[in-house]
């Protein structure tokens, strides 16, 4: 083999590679990908049942409840709209009424939003970016901000 | 008084970071050693005053001086000593004195042990580190001041965010900084070496050494990271494709293809430019790391509000290094001209793929982390990109890279062939085989696709036995010549085969977890059993217990397996009252091949206590197997070919010249 033909080799090999992975990168960009829907969203765009999706909000105070042994419900809403939640297992530590949340999963048959995984921040001051932003977009930040306030009083 | 000092050196260490990034550099173009000798004592100073600084804000938390806005805001008189200590960078003004003492670290390392550079490289490299400094101490005493004063100083402080209150965490943020930031020697190199115009073998002998210095440190650092996850997030997954994770993995990759770049660099002078890329890569994406975990701009289990003009503080800081060592590289590069040939099966042809492989997973990692943000930025919809992604991108370039990785140690430089190799791999093959066929005995129904991974990761292990077997010619029957070739074998070469393996036993962690993990989520009421991978699990009370600072939720738990008893297992729920926060501390029995592993939560309403229980199989070993590989970096930094004879290049310059 000649210089030339080798390093036309090398240069064939990278790109190959360079290939595979835009190619690996794009089909799972495909079916892999979660979109981030306020309660607002969810209702008015439609989203039928068996889409997933995450689901932002705040937990509606004196929503929650325990429906099975492990299994609770309660309620995300942007103050606009809401959507019913049902989850089973832990809830992460700072899961509150009050405060933000960000559940995943899909619309069951019944309407419900069964999420098979639900985040709230480490922090308590803290609102998810998404929440503020569905907050912000419904034109009820403040009130999320004071309902953050009230929530944190009511904690102690 | 201490505080203001604190403030004052600071400053002070600023202004010396600016004499350090301009004399030195006019000396070295001017080939002027006054100028030149500048750099060394002030990388100590700097490093000296940034010392001071930290010690000044250290003295303000041990003492619980709330007259410290800082100090208020994250630490509290009720707080155990080592969570005072680990409050001092458990915020973002304090991590980012930590950010620019290590860097200065580094500097005056280069300082008091770069003797054996030439002058012109190491007055460039100083300057190049100082540039760093003043970007990042500017940084902080215009946008993150540490030492603001309280004015009255409150009586009692805010305390720090519990789930910081953490042993492996209060020392995970040292270990990742230290990785982060000592990639900026490995680019102070590249863009001194640009500046330069020349690259040569000793160029990248001393490359590689801080290389492996910074990779070390970046590796316990995740390894930590990702253990602290999996036992305080209460989900039982060691790894969760989250963007601050993902940020400390880019540079990790980046820099794992830069210590493998580096060598064919180093022995066959070729990868010279590449070499040049990746480690203005490496610190790009340590830089983008930090940009994405103090800027806010990610949804994250790890990411804490920040005000958001330091964001863009930040991405002014980040555009400037990577653009400006980008541009710098366009325009230098084609000065660096390669050396040697080799075939396509050769040490280089196989290292040449491990970059490329490397570096596309780094890719894919970087699109799957800052695809939703771009979206975002652009007013698109809000996307999140999860494990799936990763697991179809990442995965799959992982693969045919682990398989390479025990052939390339035994293929020749320049030219090889692969009779030979396969031959001296024959006793890993026998091992995969055997590996492979146990596993489908012992999991008939078991996904066949672990056997297979179970099978990739023997095939590391064993790789790096024979390997290192075959040099010390361990089966040629003279066991005290072995020995003695075992005593002269570089400690590189030690070092290589530790690394190896350790990435084995960590692939069979992640294989044996992600497969049998076997889950369990419950409700008992006291009294109530429930089982898990042939354990009993009962709950025989549920009480309170005072910790230090905090109020915790017991579940006594005993497990017990075929009647006897095995452990009893403590799963707490804590209440933080001076944080009004709650946290979850898991119980983890571990046997070294597999964990049990079990979360509390609330009370159900009904008389029964939420319970989460995993059975985690070869969990610990992802861990044990990130340590050995840090281990195997340090024995390859040990090796004396780094420490003594390293090349006079005066002597080499005239042998370099006639080959640019």
């Amino acid at each position: 083999m000649t210089r030339k033909q080798r390093r036309a080799g090398f240069i064939a090999l990278g790109l190959g590679i360079i290939g595979i992975a835009i190619g690996l990168v794009l089909y799972a960009m495909r079916d892999n990908i979660v979109f981030f829907y306020s309660p607002t969203e969810v209702v008015e765009k439609g989203i039928g049942p068996g889409t997933r999706f995450r689901l932002g909000g705040l937990v509606e105070k004196g929503s929650v409840e325990h429906t099975g042994a492990a299994t609770i419900k309660f309620v995300v809403t942007d103050l606009m709209k809401s959507v019913t939640v049902s989850y089973t297992g832990i809830v992460p530590d700072l899961f509150r009424e009050g405060q933000g949340v960000v559940a995943e999963g899909a619309i069951g048959p019944d309407g419900i939003f069964v999420a098979d995984s639900v985040l709230a921040k480490h922090d308590e001051k803290y609102m998810p970016p998404e929440v503020a932003k569905a907050l912000k977009k419904s034109g009820r930040w403040e009130e999320g901000q004071m309902n953050q306030d009230e929530g944190k009083g009511t904690a102690q | 008084m201490i505080v203001e000092l604190g403030h004052f050196a600071l400053v002070l260490a600023l202004a010396v970071a600016l004499l350090q990034m301009v004399v030195p550099m006019i000396g070295a173009q001017r080939r002027d050693p006054a100028l030149m000798a500048v750099a060394a004592p002030a990388a100590v100073a700097q490093f000296v005053l940034i010392g001071i600084a930290f010690a000044a804000l250290m003295h303000a938390f041990l003492t619980s001086d709330f007259s410290v806005a800082l100090v208020m805001k994250n630490s509290h008189t009720a707080k155990p000593l080592i969570y005072k200590i680990a409050g001092v960078w458990g915020n973002h003004e304090g991590s980012m004195v930590l950010w620019v003492l290590i860097l200065s670290l580094y500097g005056a390392l280069v300082a008091l042990f770069g003797g054996n550079l030439p002058d012109g490289l190491r007055a460039r490299v100083l300057s190049v580190q100082a540039l760093i400094g003043v970007a990042f101490l500017g940084f902080i005493l215009f946008t993150s001041n540490p030492f603001i004063r309280l004015d009255p100083a409150p009586i009692e402080g805010n305390g720090l965010n519990p789930i910081l209150q953490d042993p492996a965490l209060a020392f995970h943020p040292p270990f990742l900084y230290a990785g982060y930031v000592g990639l900026s020697m490995a680019f102070s190199f590249a863009i001194a070496a640009l500046i330069e115009g020349r690259v040569d073998a000793s160029w990248a002998r001393w490359v590689r050494p801080w290389t492996l210095a910074a990779w070390v440190p970046l590796t316990v650092g995740i390894a930590m990271g990702s253990w602290w996850a999996y036992y305080t997030l209460g989900w039982g997954g060691f790894w969760f494709w989250d963007p601050v994770e993902n940020a400390s993995l880019m540079p990790w990759l980046v820099a794992t293809a830069l210590l493998h770049s580096a060598i064919v660099a180093e022995k066959r002078g070729v990868l010279k430019s590449w070499t040049i890329l990746l480690a203005i890569f490496a610190f790009s994406l340590s830089l983008v790391g930090t940009f994405l975990v103090r800027s806010g701009v990610l949804t994250s289990v790890h990411a804490f509000a920040v005000d958001p003009s330091r964001g863009i503080a930040i991405l002014c800081i980040l555009v400037f290094f990577i653009g400006g060592a980008l541009t710098l590289y366009g325009w230098r590069a084609p000065v660096l001209k390669a050396e040697g040939l080799f075939a396509p099966l050769s040490r280089e042809g196989a290292l040449v793929m491990n970059n490329l492989l490397l570096a596309a997973a780094a890719a894919a990692v970087f699109i799957g982390t800052l695809y939703p943000l771009f979206l975002d930025a652009i007013g698109g919809p809000k996307i999140t990109v999860g494990a799936p992604f990763f697991n179809m991108t990442f995965v799959p370039l992982m693969i045919p890279l682990f398989c390479l990785v025990p052939i390339g140690p035994l293929l020749k430089w320049k030219r090889s062939d692969l009779v030979a190799a396969s031959e001296r791999l024959m006793g890993a093959g026998v091992a995969v085989i055997i590996v492979i066929i146990a596993v489908l005995a012992f999991h008939s129904r078991g996904p066949w696709l672990a056997a297979l991974g179970m099978g990739l990761a023997t095939w590391l292990i064993a790789g790096a036995f024979f390997e290192v077997a075959w040099r010390i010619g361990l089966f040629s029957g003279n066991i005290r010549e072995s020995f003695r070739r075992a005593l002269r074998l570089p400690r590189a070469s030690w070092g290589m085969a530790l690394a190896h393996g350790g990435l084995g036993i960590a692939v069979a962690g992640i294989v044996g977890t992600t497969a049998w993990r076997q889950e369990l989520v419950t409700a008992l009421k006291v009294g109530d059993s429930a089982e898990l991978a042939g354990y009993t699990l009962t709950l025989e009370k549920v009480g309170m217990r005072n910790g230090p600072n905090y109020e915790a939720l017991v579940g006594v738990i005993r497990v017990t397996r075929e009647g006897r008893e095995v452990a009893v297992m403590l799963p707490e729920k804590r209440s933080f009252p001076v944080e009004r926060q709650e946290k979850t501390e898991a119980a983890i029995r571990t046997t070294g091949f597999s964990d049990l592993y079990i979360v509390i939560g609330d009370e159900n309403g009904q008389g029964g206590w939420t319970l989460r229980a995993y059975y985690n199989n070869l969990a610990p070993w992802i861990w044990a197997g990130g340590m050995i590989m840090a281990a195997g970096g340090i024995v390859s930094l040990t090796d004396r070919r780094y420490r003594i004879g390293a090349p006079n290049r005066a002597r080499s310059r005239l042998a370099a010249q006639p080959a640019e």
